[in-house]
C-alpha cells in the first residue's frame, strides 16, 4: 500500500499496475480531467501538476509532469491538481486563485487545452515566491509548457500580474478556501503517522510490483532477488518507454526513498551527489561552485523535468545525448556503485561501454556521483547546441575543462555528447591542447582533431557535417569567451567586449 | 506593449462591439472545468478503438494475421475496409482519401484496420500485434522526381497576364532563384479525438474535435450508407485546430462510427501524439523557383514563378491550397507581367492539408524573396524596393485580374518607419555588424496582403439560429466552431449589440449539425465574417418583429422605437428587454429565427484564370530584428513591431491574441519547426521531443502590436476584418531579417538563399556560402589587381 494526499483527500492505493502514471490515474481512475494529455512524453506540460515533498516536516512544492511521474512515487507526497485551486462549483472572477484570475484578465487562454498546465506551473512559481521574481524566473518556470495559440505574450503578463493582487492568508494552498488548508494540515499529520507505520510501502497487481525500499540495503537485496527489475526515479525516460513504445517491466524499484541516494554533501574531497536526487535540489549549490555549467543545466529539459530527473537516471540510461555526462566526464567525476556483493568506484568516463551499454551489473545500483574538489586554476567551458534553446535535446554538447598556468593549458579534458554512441572524451583534442598556450590558433588547431575523435551520425537533430562543423567552431567561441573572463598574460589585440552569444530570453 | 483600440460604433449608449471581453470559456479553462471530448465521463460498456498502421510506405498488402491481436483479453473485434457498409472514401472535394487501406498502401503509417477493445490501452497494444505482410513498391518522395514524372494529384493551374517572358528579357536586370519551403505540423495541443454513440433511430451521435462538423456528418453518413439526417455531430470546443481539424478530424469520427455501428456501443478514438504526427496531414512543403526582370531602381517589370506543392498521396484540399499559393505569389506587389504556375505534386507521404494561411504563406514567401534578392543585387535597402513595388492606384491589377481597391500599406509602412525608428536602427545595426565578428544582427520589414474568402465559392455561406426565451435570455447557435480564436465571444458581442443588451444575457455554445445545417468549415479566417453576419441577420429578423409588435402594442411610431441599454425606449416611455420579450411572448410573437449570409460579389473563372476570388484584403506589416551566431547558426528574434489591419475591431484583445499567436506560429514555421522524413518515407520528427514549436523564451524580448485604425471598406459585420490567418505571414519578416543578418557578412552585396525552416544548421550553411562568396570576391579582386600590375 502507498499513502499520499490528493488535494484535500487522503489516498491509499494498493493494487495498481507499476507503470501507471499520475495522469492516467487522475483521468481514468479518479475522473479528474482538468489535467490534460498533450503528448504523454513530458514535452508539452499540459499535464503539469504540483507535487509537495515533506522536507523537515514541511511541504515543499514543485511542478511535475503528471504523464511521467509514476503513481508509486507519490507515496508520502501531496499531489495538487488544477481542480484544487478554486473549489467553488461555479466560480466568479473573484473566486479564482490569483494565477487563474491573472490568466483570465490578461487573455492568457485561447483554446485552453494547455491552460491547466500553465496554471499549475504558475501556481508553483507563485507559492515559491513572495513577489514577482522577474521575467527570467518566469521563463524558467514556464519553459516546459507549450502553447500553440497565444504566442505567450499574455501569459508572460499574467505571470507578472498574479503577484499584484493583495495576498490573502491561505494563499499557499488555495486562495479562497480556508477550509482547504486546514484540512491539509490535519491530513498532513495523519499522513506522517501513517508513513511511520508503513514500513514496506508497495503497489502490486498480479505479478507486477512497484517496490519502494526505504534504505540502500533493502534496495540492494531487492535488486539481487529481481535482477531484471527496473530502477525508477523521476521516470522521465522510463515513462516515455511506457507511453510510446508500450513496453513495460513487471517489477519497478523506486530509488527515491533511500536516503543514501538522496544526499548532497560537500567536503575536502569535493562534491557528492546522490544518484536519485532531483536536479532542482542540487543545482543552485552546484552552479555556485561551477557557474559555467549554469546554462547547460538551465537548458536541461524543462523545470518539470529538472524537478523529477536525477543524475543517476541520466547516467544509467547511458543516452549518447544526455547533457550531464559530458560535464561530469570533463570534471573527472567518479561514480559509486553498490550491490549486495559490495561497493566499487569507477571513473564516469569508463562507465559507458557502447550504445546504451554500461558497466552496471544487473544487481548494482548507482549510489552517488563524486566530483573532485574544484581547483582554483580550473577553467570550464560548457556549450549546448540544439534546434530550440529551451527544452530540447542536444545536437552537440561540448564541455572543456583545463587548468591554466602561465597562459598554458594543462590537464585538458574535453567531453562531448551527440558525437558518438556514448558520451565520450575527445582524446585527440585534449592531447593537442595539453601544455599549449591558450590562444585562438592553438584552439583552432586542436579543434581539427574532432575529425579524428568522432564520426557522428546524421539524424533528426542534425547532420554529421553540422555536428563536426559546429563543434570545431565552438573553439572560436571558447577563445572569445575566455578573453572576456580570464586575465591572460599574453598581449591580445582583440577587444574583450565582443558579444559571443545571441540575446535570447531563455539564455 | 499592447494597444487596445476601443473605438465603438457611435449612436449607442453601451456597446458590446469594440470591447475586450475575455474569451467566453476563459474561466472554465483556467479552472480545468472546460470540457474537451476526452474529458467526458464514459458510459458503462463504452469501447475504445485504435487503428493499425502500415509499416511500409508504398506497396500492397499480401496477408493479414489478426489472431494474436484478437487473443488479447478485452479485444472485441477488428474491422477492415471490407466492413465499411458505404464508400471507403473520406475526401472533402474530389476522391481518393481512403479511410482504411484495402490493398494499396501509399504512405507510411496509413491506417489499415481498426481494433476495438474495452480500453484505450488494450486497443492500442493489440493494434501493434496485428501481423501484416506486404509487397513493397517504389516510392516517390522527391518533389523533383514528381515534377519530372508529372506525378500530380490534380492538374496544374497557372495565372497569366501580359507577356512575362518578354518583359523579363527586355528588362535591364534579370535574376532567378529557388527556395525549398518546409511544411509544418499543426501541433494542436489536443490531438485528434472522436466519440460515436449509436442512436435509437439506427443513426449516430458524433462528438468530434472538428473545424467542420457538417463534413463529419456527411462522411459518417456516407461511410455507413445512411442519409445525412441519421447523423448528428456536436462540437463544443477544440484544443486548437489551425486547419489541422478541417478535413483531418473526419476519418477518426468515421472509424469510431464504424465500430459503434457494429458493436452498438459508444466508441471513442483518441490518437496518441506520435501517431497523430504520422497519420494526419501537415502544411504543404513547397519547392518554388522564380525569374524576375527589373529596372535600375528595382521596379519589377515581369515575373515567371513556378510553385510546386508536396501534396502527399491524395488531393484532399491541395487544389485550393496551391491555388491560394498562386493568388499570393504577388503578396503586396504589382507585377506588370506575370506567369505563375502551380503544380500539385503527388508524393508518398500522408496527404498534406489545410494549415493557417492555406498555401498563402508558401506563395507569399516567393514575393518576399524576390524583393530581397533585387535589393541585394542592386545594393539597395530592401524596404525601398518593397515600397517601390507596392500596389498603387493605376498599378492595381493582380495576376488573377482582381482590382486592388484599398491602399493602406504605404501609410502603415510610413508610420512604422517613424514609430519603430527603422532607418536609425538599420544604421546602428550595420555599424554593430562591422565590429562584431560572431554575432550579426538583421532587420526586415515585410508586408502582408491576404485575400479574404474561400476560393471555393459555395463555401462562402453561413447560417445561424437565434433563440430568445420568454425571460429575455438569448441562445445563439451558428455554423462556426470554437478552437480558441474567440469566435463564440465575438458572435455573442454581435448579437448583444443587435439587441443592445449586456453580454451575460447571450449564450453561445456547442456547434451542432441539427441546429444549423449545411455549414462550411471554420477556416479561411472567415468564422466571424460569415457566421457573424448570419447571426446578425437572425437577430435583426427578430428585432424587426419586436419593433413592429411594440409599435402596434404601444401605439407609437415605429421610428421612435429604440433598443438601448437593455431597454426598449419609445415616445411614451420605456420597458426593459425581458419585459418586452415576455410581452411579445404573451402576444404570440415568434422569438426565434434563423439567419443566413452569402458573401456577395465573389467569383473565379478557372478556365480564364481570372475573377474576384476575394471579398477584400486584410493587411499587416511586421518589423523584426534578429541576431545570428555565425559560429553555430543559433539565432533569436530580439524585437518585433507589428501594425495590423483588422478593420473595426469587434474585440481588440481577441484580435491581438490572434496577431501575436499567428506571428509566433509563423516564426516557428520558418525557424525551428523542422519536419524530417527518412529515406524510406517515415516521419522522423514525430514527437515534440524532435519537432520543436516555439517555447516561451523564443518570444521576442520586445513585442509591440498595434491595431491599424481603419474601417473595412467592404460591407462586413460592423466593418471588421478577418484576423485568423493574415498575421501568420508576418512571421516572414523573421526569415527575411535572418537573411539580412547573414548578408552583413558580404556587406549586403549578396544574400545566400535560405531554405526554410531556417534552423541553426541551415543558417550556418548560409553563413558559409556568404563567407565563401566573400573569399571568392577577394580572390577575384586580388587577381584583377595582380593582372593590373602585370599589364602595367
Amino acid at each position: 500500500m502507498i499513502q499520499f494526499l490528493l488535494n484535500n483527500e487522503m489516498i491509499e492505493l494498493k493494487s495498481f499496475a507499476p507503470s501507471l502514471s499520475i495522469l492516467d490515474w487522475l483521468r481514468t481512475n479518479m475522473g479528474r480531467a482538468g489535467s490534460k494529455e498533450g503528448c504523454a512524453s513530458g514535452d508539452c506540460g499540459a499535464c503539469t501538476v504540483v507535487v509537495g515533498d515533506l522536507i523537515n516536516g514541511q511541504w515543499q512544492y514543485k511542478s511535475i509532469n503528471a504523464c511521467l511521474m509514476l503513481v508509486g512515487n507519490l507515496h508520502g507526497k501531496h499531489l495538487i491538481t488544477v481542480e484544487a485551486l478554486t473549489t467553488k462549483v461555479d466560480p466568479t472572477l473573484e473566486d479564482l486563485h490569483p494565477v487563474q484570475r491573472a490568466m483570465v484578465e490578461c487573455h492568457g487562454s485561447q483554446c485552453g487545452f494547455c491552460t491547466p498546465g500553465f496554471i499549475m506551473s504558475l501556481f508553483a512559481l507563485y507559492m515559491n515566491h513572495n513577489q514577482y521574481p522577474g521575467k527570467e524566473a518566469v521563463i524558467q518556470a514556464l519553459g516546459g509548457n507549450l502553447c500553440r495559440c497565444t504566442g505567450y505574450q499574455p501569459i508572460l503578463k499574467a505571470a507578472k500580474k498574479c503577484f499584484s493582487y493583495p495576498k490573502q492568508a491561505a494563499q499557499n494552498i488555495s486562495h479562497q478556501d480556508h477550509r482547504f488548508s486546514q484540512q491539509v494540515s490535519v491530513l498532513t499529520e495523519t499522513l506522517k503517522k501513517a508513513l511511520l507505520a508503513n514500513q514496506i510501502p508497495m503497489l502490486e497487481e498480479g505479478d507486477q510490483h512497484f517496490y519502494l525500499p526505504q534504505n540502500l540495503s533493502q534496495l540492494c537485496a531487492l535488486k539481487a532477488s529481481h535482477p531484471q527489475a527496473q530502477f525508477v526515479a523521476g521516470a522521465t525516460d522510463l515513462s516515455v518507454e511506457f507511453s510510446q513504445r508500450l513496453s513495460y517491466n513487471n517489477k519497478l524499484i523506486s530509488v527515491r526513498y533511500c536516503p543514501e541516494l538522496m544526499q548532497f554533501n560537500e567536503d575536502q574531497q569535493g562534491l557528492h551527489i546522490g544518484a536519485a536526487l532531483p536536479y532542482s535540489e542540487f543545482l543552485e549549490r552546484f552552479c555556485e561552485i561551477y557557474p559555467e555549467s549554469h546554462e547547460l543545466f538551465e537548458r536541461l529539459g524543462s523545470l518539470q523535468i529538472r524537478n523529477a530527473g536525477s543524475l543517476g537516471g541520466s547516467i544509467a540510461n547511458a543516452s549518447p545525448i544526455g547533457d550531464p555526462a559530458p560535464l561530469f566526464i570533463a570534471l573527472n567525476a567518479n561514480i559509486e556503485l553498490q550491490s549486495c556483493r559490495g561497493q566499487r568506484v569507477i571513473a564516469l568516463a569508463d562507465f559507458f561501454m557502447d550504445y546504451r551499454k554500461t558497466q552496471l551489473a544487473d544487481d548494482e545500483v548507482i549510489v552517488a556521483i563524486h566530483i573532485p574538489k574544484r581547483e582554483t586554476t580550473l577553467q570550464l567551458s560548457c556549450h549546448k547546441i540544439s534546434k530550440r534553446i529551451e527544452d530540447d535535446i542536444s545536437a552537440v554538447c561540448l564541455v572543456l575543462s583545463y587548468q591554466l598556468d602561465n597562459d598554458k593549458m594543462h590537464n585538458v579534458r574535453c567531453a562531448m555528447g551527440g558525437m558518438a554512441a556514448t558520451p565520450a572524451l575527445a582524446k585527440n583534442v585534449a592531447k593537442a591542447l595539453n601544455g599549449q598556450i591558450l590562444n585562438l590558433e592553438n584552439l583552432q588547431h586542436a579543434a581539427q582533431q574532432i575529425d579524428v575523435d568522432f564520426q557522428p551520425l546524421s539524424d533528426v537533430r542534425a547532420s554529421s557535417t553540422y555536428r563536426l562543423q559546429v563543434s570545431k567552431n565552438l573553439f572560436d567561441r571558447i577563445w572569445f569567451q575566455a578573453l572576456g573572463k580570464i586575465q591572460l598574460k599574453q598581449n591580445t589585440q582583440i577587444s574583450s567586449a565582443i558579444q559571443t552569444r545571441i540575446h535570447h530570453e531563455a539564455l | 506593449m499592447r494597444h487596445f483600440k476601443t473605438d465603438k460604433p457611435s449612436g449607442l449608449a453601451k456597446n458590446a462591439i469594440g470591447q475586450s471581453f475575455a474569451h467566453e470559456s476563459a474561466l472554465k479553462q483556467v479552472t480545468g472545468k472546460a470540457i474537451y471530448i476526452d474529458d467526458k465521463p464514459e458510459a458503462i460498456n463504452s469501447l475504445h478503438a485504435y487503428p493499425v498502421l502500415s509499416t511500409i510506405t508504398c506497396g500492397h498488402i499480401v496477408s493479414i494475421d489478426t489472431r494474436d491481436a484478437l487473443s488479447v483479453t478485452g479485444v472485441v473485434d477488428i474491422y477492415s475496409a471490407k466492413d465499411i457498409p458505404g464508400k471507403n472514401d473520406v475526401s472533402p472535394v474530389f476522391s481518393g482519401d481512403i479511410l482504411l487501406a484495402d490493398d494499396k498502401i501509399e504512405y507510411h503509417s496509413q491506417p489499415i484496420l481498426l481494433v476495438v477493445a474495452s480500453s484505450y490501452q488494450i486497443a492500442r497494444t493489440a493494434a501493434r500485434k496485428v501481423k501484416i505482410e506486404y509487397q513493397e513498391t517504389a516510392t516517390v518522395l522527391d518533389i523533383k522526381q514528381a515534377m519530372a514524372e508529372q506525378h500530380w494529384v490534380r492538374p496544374p493551374h497557372a495565372l497569366h497576364r501580359g507577356e512575362p517572358k518578354k518583359a523579363i528579357n527586355d528588362a535591364k536586370h534579370q535574376i532567378n532563384g529557388e527556395l525549398y519551403v518546409g511544411g509544418q505540423e499543426h501541433f494542436y495541443l489536443e490531438g485528434q479525438v472522436s466519440t460515436a454513440t449509436p442512436t435509437e433511430d439506427g443513426g449516430m451521435f458524433i462528438e468530434s474535435s472538428s473545424q467542420h462538423p457538417s463534413e463529419v456528418q456527411h462522411l459518417v453518413a456516407k461511410i455507413l450508407n445512411k442519409p445525412f439526417n441519421y447523423v448528428t455531430v456536436e462540437m463544443r470546443r477544440m484544443g486548437g485546430g489551425f486547419g489541422g481539424k478541417e478535413t483531418q478530424a473526419a476519418p477518426w469520427a468515421c472509424l469510431a462510427a464504424l465500430a459503434a455501428f457494429y458493436t452498438g456501443k459508444s466508441v471513442k478514438i483518441r490518437l496518441a501524439r506520435g501517431d497523430d504526427f504520422k497519420v494526419t496531414g501537415k502544411r504543404h512543403p513547397f519547392y518554388n523557383t522564380y525569374q524576375v526582370g527589373f529596372d535600375d531602381d528595382g521596379l519589377i517589370t515581369g515575373v515567371d514563378i513556378d510553385i510546386n506543392g508536396y501534396c502527399g498521396y491524395s488531393a484532399d484540399l491541395s487544389d485550393a491550397i496551391v491555388d491560394r499559393a498562386l493568388f499570393h505569389a504577388d503578396n503586396a506587389y504589382y507585377y506588370p507581367a506575370a506567369h505563375i504556375n502551380g503544380n500539385r505534386c503527388k508524393t508518398n507521404t500522408v496527404s498534406n492539408t489545410a494549415f493557417r494561411g492555406f498555401g498563402g504563406p508558401q506563395g507569399m514567401i516567393v514575393a518576399e524573396q524576390i524583393v530581397d534578392d533585387i535589393a541585394y543585387y542592386l545594393g539597395k535597402d530592401p524596404l525601398q524596393i518593397r515600397k517601390l513595388n507596392l500596389y498603387t492606384p493605376g498599378r492595381d491589377i493582380t495576376p488573377y485580374k482582381q482590382k486592388v481597391e484599398q491602399f493602406i500599406l504605404q501609410d502603415m509602412i510610413a508610420k512604422m518607419e517613424v514609430e519603430a525608428d527603422y532607418w536609425a536602427r538599420k544604421a546602428s545595426i550595420e555599424n554593430f555588424n562591422q565590429h562584431s565578428p560572431i554575432i550579426k544582427k538583421g532587420l526586415s520589414l515585410t508586408p502582408v496582403k491576404f485575400g479574404i474568402s474561400f476560393t471555393v465559392q459555395h463555401l462562402n455561406q453561413a447560417g445561424a439560429l437565434v433563440v430568445i426565451y420568454a425571460d429575455g435570455s438569448v441562445h445563439v447557435n451558428h455554423g462556426g466552431t470554437e478552437m480558441g480564436q474567440g469566435l463564440h465571444t465575438k458572435i455573442a458581442q454581435i448579437v448583444a449589440q443587435a439587441f443592445s443588451i449586456d453580454m451575460q444575457h447571450v449564450l453561445v455554445n456547442a456547434t451542432r449539425t441539427d441546429k444549423v445545417p449545411n455549414t462550411s468549415p471554420t477556416a479561411a479566417s472567415s468564422g466571424t465574417d460569415l457566421n457573424g453576419m448570419a447571426a446578425l441577420n437572425a437577430a435583426n429578423t427578430i428585432k424587426e418583429r419586436l419593433l413592429t409588435f411594440a409599435s402596434e402594442h404601444f401605439a407609437v411610431k415605429a421610428d421612435s422605437l429604440q433598443l438601448v441599454n437593455n431597454q426598449l425606449i419609445h415616445e411614451k416611455g420605456k420597458i426593459s428587454f425581458p419585459e418586452l420579450i415576455n410581452l411579445a411572448y404573451l402576444n404570440r410573437i415568434s422569438l426565434s429565427s434563423t439567419g443566413f449570409y452569402a458573401t456577395p460579389e465573389i467569383y473565379y473563372d478557372r478556365e480564364k484564370a481570372e475573377g474576384n476570388p476575394f471579398f477584400y484584403y486584410a493587411y499587416g506589416i511586421a518589423l523584426s530584428e534578429v541576431e545570428v551566431d555565425v559560429l553555430t547558426g543559433e539565432n533569436s528574434v530580439t524585437r518585433v513591431d507589428i501594425l495590423h489591419d483588422v478593420g473595426n475591431s469587434i474585440n481588440p484583445a481577441l484580435d491581438i491574441g490572434q496577431i501575436e499567436g499567428g506571428f509566433i506560429q509563423g516564426m516557428g514555421w520558418l525557424t525551428t519547426e523542422d519536419l524530417s522524413w527518412n529515406d524510406k518515407g517515415q516521419l522522423a520528427s514525430n514527437a515534440p521531443a524532435t519537432y520543436k514549436i516555439p517555447a516561451i523564451g523564443d518570444t521576442p524580448a520586445e513585442f509591440n502590436v498595434t491595431l491599424y485604425d481603419s474601417q473595412n471598406p467592404a460591407t462586413t459585420v460592423f466593418k471588421s476584418k478577418a484576423v485568423g490567418e493574415p498575421p501568420f505571414m508576418l512571421g516572414i519578416s523573421v526569415w527575411s531579417a535572418l537573411r539580412n543578418a547573414v548578408a552583413s557578412i558580404t556587406d549586403y552585396q549578396f544574400a545566400p538563399s535560405l531554405n526554410t525552416p531556417a534552423t541553426a544548421e541551415c543558417i550556418l550553411g548560409a553563413v558559409q556560402v556568404a563567407q565563401e562568396w566573400l573569399q571568392a570576391q577577394k580572390k577575384e579582386g586580388s587577381e584583377q589587381g595582380q593582372q593590373g600590375v602585370d599589364d602595367a
